[in-house]
């Protein structure tokens, strides 16, 4: 028999797809399917966006964002700075020196990190940096990258306890992240309403992994694929996606994600090194590049909102791009082998470095050194489109097409790289958050496979209106429902915080007495 | 004073060679002579895995462990208890060459004994083979058997 939340949920999401596919079609024959998916996507989901991207009263400050950098900022004070601190023994846990080799088979640091990590790395880099600059301008940049530094805080103190509460089956499958870690943390200190919490992050998960997990992916798929092969129904790519993804996640077939898995970090490697290539052709404008960045980041340098806009937009891209305080990646971290789980936090606080710090910056000065943006040569100002809403690009590009074409400038063949990036990048992170969405919706609704079959159909319908749509509607979603996610994960991060500094404080100190050595000097110390 | 032995085995012909070239110098040696029999899983911690994949693989470890152990280790220990040679085996995940010489030096063993490698392909062409690794890097002798 289903259970009532499990009835009430998939009652719901019945409703919306009935609802949407009705209205699609009785409007067909005037606007097309994607036209109308579109309007009925923007109607279903408008509220929720609105709520959560609601503005502080008499400001255009959005109070989720504050939400997310006051979170990151107390995180970075309570721990004393540790992402900047830990980097060295980060780094070392995932090179593996402090992991016996006789111990291996189990997940390890590294994997654990690349794992999260082609959750994260992906369309976030490429088209949410687009939108960023474009909309924010180049100062975004600038805030973009603070947010990183001080998500990498927020990284450290969800995985440590994404592992510290994980649940161990006994037929040696793991489960974790913020569902389990409120839900057990608060009945551990004592604290009431940890259930009603987790459970309140479940369901955010799974609109986040329909959402930004899912839609926006899809979405910016279909938009790079039309600018290589040319304009098309959404609804084909989104079709064609879907397949691939049931085939994968329903039937099984862990051929096709073992492949994906194996050249996404390649690709990531390569979309680096081009950018690499582009800066070095450009040494004499980085100089030039970085001044735009950080005058954006003050002056806003004439963009739609000025300093706060851009301030804004940065926040809301890097959180987007790299989760910190979202709670996904306590999911990904938590399957590592460890017996010390503040290790998986020092490991963790890598992933916004990387993801934003690194990639994102590379992505958004390419665009600002290839002059996508269009400035006015007399003032220096960016110039408005005719909408006001965001900067005017070269070519009127937006999202992963503008990516497209900064790095097209230099070298003519990339879109047709980009793209295959794009679908790959895709493609995985697709298939991460369907792994998340999976564990939510079990810890809502029980493991069985009645349920897991559900959420998984679910998940690919989801791909198909999120290929058809157009991108306002689906990133206004997918930004709602990521963000959703971190107001019961932050919540869950303060009452559970001081557990992380007891773990910490403790490991630390047996670090400092020796008590924890690396590996090699294990053996050393053995022989002696 | 003991003699161990330590034999690469993987279930395969060529791990049976190895054994059996062991079993010779057992016998050769007497009863001071123990086998220390090494099935190893070939992994790498740095590989790139789906969460999905991650949270089954402390389960599948032990899947592997328990085949390894019951169609590789225990028929070969059986073989050896009936010629009455002292055996005892493990198995181990990682990088094959490394491991049986750390098992080696952990055991202090007189050498190793493998087959030679059957691997084909690109991968052993630049990154060598087992066999290969192994020569190069073992710090006890090792016998390579063809």
């Amino acid at each position: 028999m289903l259970k009532r939340p499990y009835f009430i949920f998939t009652s719901f999401i019945s409703l919306l797809l009935l609802t949407l596919s009705s209205s699609a079609q009785a409007e067909e024959s005037s606007g097309g399917i994607d036209a109308v998916v579109n309007e009925m996507f923007g109607h279903a989901t408008g509220w929720f966006v609105s709520l959560i991207f609601a503005p502080f009263p008499g400001t255009s400050f959005p109070w989720i964002v504050l939400w997310l950098v006051t979170g990151a900022s107390i995180f970075t004070l309570y721990f004393g700075f540790l992402q900047f601190r830990g980097v060295g023994h980060s780094i070392a846990l995932v090179k593996g020196d402090y992991s016996d080799p006789n111990d291996a088979g189990e997940v390890s640091h590294f994997q654990a990190l690349a794992t999260a990590l082609s959750g994260t790395v992906g369309l976030g880099n490429i088209a949410g940096v687009a939108v960023a600059v474009s909309i924010g301008g180049p100062g975004a940049t600038f805030w973009m990258i603070l947010a990183g530094l001080m998500g990498m805080a927020s990284k450290f103190t969800e995985c440590t306890l994404g592992v510290k509460y994980r649940n161990e089956y006994k037929d040696g499958s793991v489960s974790g992240g913020p569902m389990y870690y409120i839900s057990k943390g608060f009945k551990e200190r004592g604290i009431p309403g940890g259930r009603f919490l987790a459970g309140l992050f479940a369901v955010f998960c799974i609109l986040g992994a329909l959402g930004g997990g899912n839609m926006f992916q899809a979405n910016q798929a279909h938009a790079q694929l039309t600018q290589v092969i040319g304009n098309y129904p959404g609804w084909i790519t989104g079709v064609v996606f879907a397949a691939l993804v049931f085939i994968v996640i329903v039937g099984g077939i862990k051929s096709i994600a073992r492949v994906t898995d194996k050249i996404v970090p390649f690709m990531g490697i390569l979309y680096v090194g081009s950018a690499i290539v582009i800066l070095i052709v450009n040494a004499d404008k980085i100089g030039w590049a970085f001044g735009q960045i950080f005058a954006g980041a003050f002056t806003g340098l004439g963009v739609a909102g000025g300093m706060v806009g851009a301030l804004i937009q940065g926040f809301k891209r890097a959180a987007f791009s790299n989760e910190a305080g979202v709670g996904s990646a306590a999911i990904a971290h938590s399957a590592v082998q460890t017996n010390e789980p503040v290790t998986e936090g020092f490991v963790s606080l890598l992933e916004p470095f990387i993801d934003t710090v690194v990639i994102c910056t590379m992505t958004a000065l390419v665009i600002i050194i290839t002059g996508q943006l269009v400035q006015n040569p007399e003032t220096g100002m960016y110039i408005l489109n005719e909408a006001g809403t965001a900067i005017k690009t070269a070519d009127g590009s937006s999202g992963v097409a503008l990516t497209s074409a900064a790095f097209a400038s230099a070298f003519s063949w990339f879109p047709i790289l980009l793209a295959i990036a794009v679908i790959l990048f895709a493609f995985s992170t697709m298939l991460s958050w369907s792994y998340y969405g999976l564990k939510a919706w079990t810890y809502l609704f029980g493991e069985g496979k009645t349920a897991e079959l559900t959420f998984k159909t679910l998940f690919c319908v989801f791909v198909i209106i999120g290929a058809a749509a157009n991108l306002g509607p689906v990133i206004d979603f997918s930004d709602a429902a990521i963000f959703a996610m971190a107001v019961a994960n932050i919540i869950g991060l303060y009452f559970l915080m001081p557990i992380v500094k007891k773990e910490l404080t403790s490991y630390q100190k047996r670090l400092k007495s020796g008590e924890i050595v690396k590996y090699k000097d294990r053996k050393k110390a053995q022989k002696a | 004073m003991s003699a161990t032995i330590i034999v690469g085995v993987d279930g395969s012909e060529a791990g049976n060679r190895a054994l059996a070239y062991a079993k010779r110098l057992a016998t050769l040696i007497g009863s001071e002579c123990k086998l220390e029999l090494v099935c190893v899983v070939e992994w790498s911690p740095y590989t790139f895995q789906t969460p999905e994949e991650n949270s089954h693989r402390k389960k599948q470890k032990q899947i592997e462990t328990q085949n390894a152990q019951e169609r590789v280790i225990d028929p070969a220990l059986a073989s050896l208890k009936e010629e009455g040679i002292a055996a005892s085996g493990v198995v181990k995940f990682g990088k094959a060459s490394s491991i049986l010489n750390n098992i080696a030096v952990e055991h202090n063993a007189e050498q190793i004994v493998v087959a030679r490698s059957t691997e084909q392909g690109l991968s052993a062409r630049v990154f060598g083979s087992v066999t290969a690794n192994l020569v190069m890097s073992a710090n006890v002798p090792v016998t390579v058997v063809s």
